[in-house]
């Protein structure tokens, strides 16, 4: 039964970032492409966790948590760049 | 056999979640209302795979972990600031001052008052309270 769950989350997940990639190729302004690159980053981490479960091993938390930091960072740093013209001041 | 259906609930729940976040970004008509649908149900969807993830791992492998909880809460923690950012950039690229309701006071909204005329206004109340 879990098998069937995980399967059908991979496919929602799937789905989402397939969405979120035609959101980034055709965004209205760039304010949406951010947002769509920071729910990228989102969908991507659940589909890492999924996938651990999948394969019964914890070496793939690690390996989210470091794409959640980076997520974290670019998104303020695009927004930064975005809103004063410069990352660090 | 319940815990199973635990798990399964969580995932499918998670699933369906984050299928509706990344739906609402492409489906709502406004910026700001975009903005709601991943901060807000996409969080909620991996959160809810990452606590399926750490009870099949505690359940069903035997193996307690807390990575999945470090990320949820990293996860919760920084989706509403790059949320308020978001908007931000939207309000300072789509809008001019003059299109939002007035403030009821004589300054701005925060988000467009310029450093030097808000440490001014500042300076002015510090030298003010003392006096009253």
């Amino acid at each position: 039964m879990i098998e069937y769950a995980l399967y059908f989350a991979f496919a929602c997940f799937g789905l989402g970032l397939l969405m979120n990639i035609y959101r980034v190729i055709s965004a209205p302004a760039v304010g949406d492409r951010i947002l769509a690159l920071d729910t990228m980053v989102v969908n991507a981490i659940a589909l890492l966790a999924l996938y651990g479960i999948h394969k019964g091993t914890t070496v793939y938390f690690e390996a989210s948590m470091i794409i959640a930091m980076t997520g974290f960072i670019s998104t303020v740093s695009y927004t930064r760049f975005l809103l004063r013209g410069d990352i660090i001041e | 056999m319940l815990i199973d259906i635990l798990i399964s609930a969580c995932l499918v729940i998670s699933g369906i979640f984050g299928l509706v976040g990344s739906f609402g970004l492409i489906k709502l008509p406004d910026p700001m209302m975009r903005l709601h649908a991943p901060t807000k149900a996409t969080t909620l969807g991996v959160g809810g795979a990452l606590i399926a993830s750490m009870l099949y791992f505690y359940f069903v492998l035997g193996n307690f972990s807390f990575h999945e909880l470090m990320i949820t809460l990293f996860l919760f923690l920084t989706a509403p600031i790059t949320g308020h950012f978001i908007a931000k950039t939207h309000l300072h690229l789509m809008h001019k001052p003059a299109d939002l309701p007035p403030t009821g006071t004589e300054r701005p909204w925060a988000s467009y008052e310029s450093d030097a005329e808000r440490q001014r206004i500042e300076a002015e109340q510090a030298t003010e309270t003392p006096r009253a």
